[in-house]
């Protein structure tokens, strides 16, 4: 089985402090730890999953500066064959949808049978090239896919709904399937794997490369234009205890005593 | 006129929320661009979804089709690019929900319509439409503006209020254009999440934990938890990572692909408040937070917060709770 696997290369803001840039277009990288995207690590779980279960490749792809090396290192540790990364000057501003042509383009000329993605990306959180990629290849995708079982051509799938409700449905093969959180238990990278990466072909490819004009990407080949970043207004906020632990500990336990929220 | 369209969601036979958030949040916008509000309406067998909708919009446009009987994105997209070639709306709204997220993506690429995901609001700017939507876990807002109209935007649940707007909907029915089955992708069935012994949605005091309280599989991390829990009489709840790494059953977490909890007091442990927690909690009477993070937005929808370590905060409330358990 022939698997393409794309991943994003960001920043951790989970307990970070975020700063907006002065141009208001970004936020500042300083102080951040950059990674694999979440769901992008299972994506890749999925994809190596995949690959020791019927044999084949695992291509790992990304669009990014060379700091995005870095993620594409540890796919290869962890399993994948090769890598690729697509850099270009002209990239900058691109939207979701200008994104998804550039993986189409390095996508297309491949063989594949599967093509897994995250569902989201932790930093803009747009949850759509997968989708866009695939109606860009013309083939089938699935949105937030929680099972994957393939069999003739085919893949039984399940697809997250809400409220713990998931839908079975079949796909037809080559598809896209963006992969939801929880899928599969993403695997340490070890330091064999570490070794082995190492050895393991790392292709960098530029929009020339790929077949594409700087019109076709970047601002002036996107649909949606960022106008500008800022921290949400706060509308209520809770009312903070302040203390050492011992103090904020002993207020909080006298304001649900007070409030009737301690059983006796 | 023009028109803007908003997609009804409905599954298993009920119409699901965020198509009234929509239609009901759209109003304002809709009249700045000078359009009337069209909810479309696709399905099999939908003559009862047509009677709830139609004091909530301008006009239903009705495609009854069996092959629409379950959600099919695919057949969704042949149907939905057809009419909107067809009828030329000005914006087109879906849900940003598991069934929006799986179609809107690829229909707006097939008809080269911009595409904003996750929409909070709108604004209009010089007559062109931007959208406000969050990034990096909901620390910072972004403003979108499209590049050209027509436009599409994916809506974030509960961003905007239902409010029957008391109209009286023209009622519309268009032929299906769908001619064929849809082969590249079929339905099978729906599975439900197995059910545990411990069922959240009935709790009164729930003590929920998150990312923050690190590897919630270690033995004493999980009797600090328990511990507190056990005192207050309240049920272990948490949110999405908890689950996604096997710590807790999928019956345990809060969010919208979860459960929603309204318990009396709802004590938050290292849970940051993404939106899809959050719409899962909101609704509890006393919600209290403690984070490491003072920018984490739990704060933003608890009534109380503590900015600190929760292992060193947990193990004295613990005591505190007792000694008060035991002065009465």
């Amino acid at each position: 089985m022939k698997i393409v696997v794309c991943v994003k290369h960001v920043p951790d803001t989970a307990e970070a402090d975020v700063v907006i840039t002065p141009d208001k277009k970004g936020i500042k990288k300083e102080g951040l730890a950059f990674g694999i995207n979440e769901w992008d690590e299972y994506a890749v779980e999925e994809a190596i999953l995949m690959k020791e279960k019927y044999g084949g490749e695992v291509v790992a792809i990304t669009i990014g500066g060379k700091e995005s090396e870095d993620t594409l290192r540890r796919c290869l540790a962890k399993g994948a064959d090769r890598a690729i990364r697509i850099e270009d000057p002209a990239l900058e501003g691109s939207d979701a949808y200008a994104l998804a042509k550039v993986l189409c383009a390095v996508i297309k000329g491949m063989e594949y049978d599967i093509i897994f993605t995250g569902a989201q990306a932790g930093d803009d959180g747009f949850g759509q090239v997968g989708q866009t990629l695939a109606e860009l290849l013309g083939i089938p995708h699935a949105a937030l896919v929680t099972k994957v079982e393939p069999q003739d051509g085919k893949a039984k799938v399940h697809r997250e709904l809400e409220g713990g409700l998931e839908e079975v449905l079949e796909i037809q093969l080559p598809a896209v399937l963006a992969v939801q959180t929880g899928i599969n238990e993403p695997r340490y990278v070890s330091i064999m794997g570490i070794r082995k990466a190492k050895k393991k072909e790392l292709k960098v490819l530029s929009l020339s490369d790929i077949g594409l004009s700087p019109d076709e990407v970047g601002e002036k080949g996107s649909l949606l234009t960022l106008e500008e970043l800022y921290i949400p207004p706060v509308e209520k906020m809770a009312e903070i205890l302040t203390g050492a632990p011992d103090e904020t500990a002993t207020k909080l336990a006298g304001i649900l005593d007070e409030r009737g929220l301690i059983p006796k | 006129m023009a028109e803007v369209f908003v997609l009804v969601e409905h599954r298993r036979g009920e119409l699901r929320d965020i198509t009234f958030e929509m239609l009901s949040g759209c109003r304002d916008l809709a009249k700045n661009l000078n359009a009337s509000i069209t909810a479309v309406l696709l399905g099999k067998n939908i003559d009862n979804f047509v009677e709830q909708l139609k004091s909530w919009a301008d006009k239903i446009l009705v495609v009854e089709d069996d092959k629409l009987e379950n959600f099919n994105a695919e057949a969704y997209q042949r149907v939905l690019s057809h009419l909107i070639k067809e009828r030329k709306p000005i914006l087109t709204l879906i849900g940003h929900t598991s069934f929006g997220m799986d179609l809107a993506p690829a229909l707006a690429a097939e008809l080269g319509i911009p595409l904003a995901t996750d929409c909070i609001g709108f604004e209009l700017q010089d007559g062109r439409l931007v959208a406000i939507r969050q990034m990096y876990g909901g620390k910072v807002n972004a403003r979108i503006s499209f590049k050209t109209a027509p436009y599409m935007a994916t809506i974030r649940s509960a961003a905007f209020k239902a409010e029957e707007p008391g109209l009286s909907a023209e009622v519309e029915k268009a032929p299906s254009p769908l001619t064929e089955e849809i082969t590249t992708k079929r339905f099978l069935e729906y599975v439900e999440a197995a059910v545990g012994e411990v069922d959240i949605t009935q709790a009164e005091r729930i003590v929920a934990v998150g990312r923050g309280v690190g590897d919630y599989s270690d033995e004493k991390v999980r009797s600090i938890i328990e511990e507190l829990a056990n005192e207050l009489g309240a049920v272990i709840a948490c949110s999405r990572p908890i689950v996604d790494k096997g710590w807790l059953p999928k019956d345990r977490q809060v969010g919208t692909s979860g459960k929603t909890v309204k318990p009396k007091l709802y004590l938050a442990l290292g849970i940051s408040g993404a939106f899809q927690h959050v719409a899962g909690m909101s609704a509890s009477e006393t919600i209290v937070a403690v984070n490491k993070d003072p920018k984490a937005p739990i704060f933003t929808v608890a009534d109380y917060g503590i900015v600190d370590d929760l292992f060193k905060v947990v193990p004295v409330l613990t005591e505190k709770v007792r000694e008060a358990k035991g002065g009465s």
